[in-house]
């Protein structure tokens, strides 16, 4: 009986066998060939050359991640403590920008920080910028807030953070209630209950949001050529560049896409392991 | 057993791409339910680059559906071309694309008999160095590559490519995000030839372009991005094709136009035929029809792209006073079809052996870093 059923999981093994593991077969095969054919190491030996870019990339995507935790993880918290209501409610509003596309999304931001965009005119019509003339005595006609960091970080957060508040709700949503009265019952008060109880046991929910948010944080191009304006180049980009944009070298782009596939399988394994460790404690 | 699972995934994969491209054809061809799906074809251009009601007519004329997909730039093309997967019949690169399309066999020879309108495009603007012998191209639009720049913005007039490299102007310019054009401007500012091969040359160019960058004089780097930075006034200072200049015109009085005075690339877009082309003669249908002098007026009242074609080119002043009831500003169709005298300082891109592709492209994603 359940090897009969077993044969429903087939399509998706041939899907994984087609789609996920043929193509990194074949990104290996590009990684380690030069562009007429033979084996080289060539394009790893140019890898240290993106430090800056691999360095620039992680940095920006854990400040996304951190913030989205920061920001997340109280919201998932209180919201899973209110009514129904009020949960499907902020749930519809939450998933809300995800009914839009992800390009237009992020291009809307492009007008709204620009030098001229809709949040300098409004500064503008304020009076901010002409008091931020006289206080500093500098002559600006708005700040400059796209083509920055802060801007690339500010587009991962605003695109990540539901792929962060979903699972660690959910995983709130189903705790057991009756080991929080427990532990009032012991004697805990409301700061200890979470820390020792809730915290813990949300940390699945925790490290998945982190997997969701960290890695496509770490690989887009869009965001960061929209709204880093080409200035902030992050792997994503440099990856593009080599099989779309002006520098054609697949097999250069295949060696950068594998050490970052590394990079991240790495963290993602580190950190899990400090889960499981976790998780351990709270047993014990 | 293991043979018969590759033999199993092989089949999956062929039927699968059969799924797919007989899904395309038939969505493709819902406007008239009695065509075949192969009555296509595919046509890869740039963005904002053809008057669309064109597309239509032309639909209605032949019953050939046209598939209208856009790249976005020659180099983005180049790649697409390479890594397979794409079935363009008609793509309208730029000249040194071209040449490099045809020294590596991949356009097909056009058949000009099926393409009378050739006749009209004036000679000036073919048989030139990417396709001396005239056998692949049908040329599209023409024009120059100049500074675009805000007056409102900016107290100077700018004459010069200094302008782009210039850190008084920092955090105020665009460049453009094309190796080949980004590197022609400092070429062109350093008084070298835009189609240099010399390695130190290069180099000394790349080395302004990555100075000027260090120095933050670029606030970012843009292709089509470039319309609602330049037009909302975003950014002071950039560098892009006189048509799109004309188009942000429309929406932007306080720009102005300028080929710099140390000369700049004038460039050709020309329709070519891929040689994997399965539509050959639909292709050359639907490039006979763009080379009209009809289609050429309608277009070059559309995208601001001077037209090759004698009789479109000499009528569209009179054209566009029937159109709007008013005379075409003289500078206007001076900025759109540029006079000989700022001709004669601009060069036409050629294609650069491959050693010098190769310190481009390493070159551009350095500069990346």
């Amino acid at each position: 009986m359940k090897n009969r059923l077993s044969r429903l999981a087939y399509p998706y093994v041939l899907w994984m066998a087609l789609f996920v593991v043929a193509p990194i077969l074949i990104m290996l095969v590009y990684a380690f060939t030069s562009a007429d054919g033979g084996f080289t190491l060539a394009n790893f030996l140019r890898m240290g050359r993106y430090s800056v870019v691999f360095v620039r990339s992680f940095k920006l995507a854990l400040i996304a991640t951190v913030i989205c935790l920061l920001v997340g993880y109280p919201i998932s918290y209180f919201m899973s403590r209110e009514g129904p209501g009020f949960q499907r409610t902020a749930m519809v509003l939450i998933m809300l920008p995800m009914w839009m596309n992800f390009l237009l999304r992020t291009y809307s931001w492009m007008s709204i920080l620009e030098n001229n965009g809709l949040l300098n005119r409004f500064f503008r019509f304020i009076g901010l910028i002409s008091a931020w003339n006289a206080a500093f005595g500098t002559d600006i006609n708005g700040f400059r807030m796209l083509n920055t960091q802060g801007a690339v970080v500010l587009g991962m957060v605003y695109n990540y953070l539901p792929f962060m508040i979903l699972p660690i709700y959910s995983v709130i949503l189903k705790l057991d209630h009756s080991l929080i009265e427990a532990a009032r019952d012991l004697g805990a008060d409301g700061a200890h209950v979470f820390l020792k109880v809730t915290l813990p046991l949300s940390l699945p929910g925790v490290l998945s949001g982190i997997t969701m948010v960290f890695v496509p944080s770490v690989s887009t191009f869009a965001i960061s050529q929209m709204l880093g304006g080409g200035t902030q180049t992050l792997l994503g980009d440099l990856i593009e560049q080599q099989f779309l944009g002006g520098a054609y070298n697949p097999h250069l782009g295949a060696a950068i896409s594998l050490v970052m596939m590394l990079i991240v399988v790495l963290c993602m394994y580190v950190m899990n392991r400090f889960g499981e460790g976790e998780e351990e404690a709270v047993i014990l | 057993m293991k043979k018969a699972i590759a033999l199993v995934l092989s089949a999956v994969t062929l039927l699968g791409t059969a799924a797919c491209s007989g899904n395309s054809g038939s969505s493709s061809s819902s406007s008239g339910s009695a065509q075949s799906f192969e009555n296509v074809v595919n046509v890869c251009s740039w963005g904002e680059y053809i008057d669309e009601s064109l597309i239509d007519e032309f639909e209605a004329e032949t019953g050939i559906h046209v598939n209208y997909q856009t790249a976005e730039s020659n180099e983005a093309l180049y790649s697409q071309l390479k890594m397979g997967g794409v079935d363009y019949d008609v793509v309208v690169p730029s000249d040194y694309m071209i040449a490099r399309l045809i020294k590596e066999d991949m356009l097909a020879e056009l058949n000009y008999d099926n393409i009378p309108n050739f006749s009209l495009i004036d000679p000036q603007y073919t048989h030139l160095s990417y396709d001396p012998d005239n056998l692949y191209t049908v040329p599209y639009t023409w024009g120059t590559v100049g500074i675009i720049y805000n007056t409102a913005m900016i107290d100077d007039e700018i004459t010069s490519w200094s302008a782009m490299f210039d850190p008084k102007y920092a955090g105020n310019v665009l460049m453009i995000r094309n190796s080949r054009d980004a590197l022609m401007a400092a070429l062109c500012y350093l008084g070298y030839s835009i189609n240099t091969t010399d390695e130190a040359e290069i180099r000394e160019a790349f080395a302004l372009l990555r100075g000027a960058k260090e120095q933050g004089v670029y606030q970012s780097f843009v292709m089509d991005e470039i319309y609602q930075k330049m037009e909302g006034g975003n950014a002071a200072i950039s560098m892009y094709y006189a048509g799109d200049y004309l188009t942000m015109l429309e929406n932007n009085e306080d720009l102005a136009y300028v080929v710099p005075e140390e000369g700049s690339n004038w460039f050709v877009d020309a329709m070519c035929v891929l040689k994997t082309a399965q539509h050959k003669e639909n292709a050359e249908a639907w490039i006979n029809f763009i080379a009209s002098t009809e289609s050429n007026l309608r277009n070059m009242d559309y995208i601001w792209y001077a037209s090759p074609n004698q009789e479109a080119l000499a009528q569209y002043p009179d054209y566009y006073e029937e159109e709007y009831g008013e005379a075409l500003d003289e500078e206007i169709y001076n900025i759109m079809a540029a006079p000989p005298e700022v001709l004669e300082r601009c060069e036409v891109y050629v294609n650069l052996p491959q050693e010098t592709l190769d310190l481009y492209n390493e070159l551009w994603t350095e500069l990346g870093i």
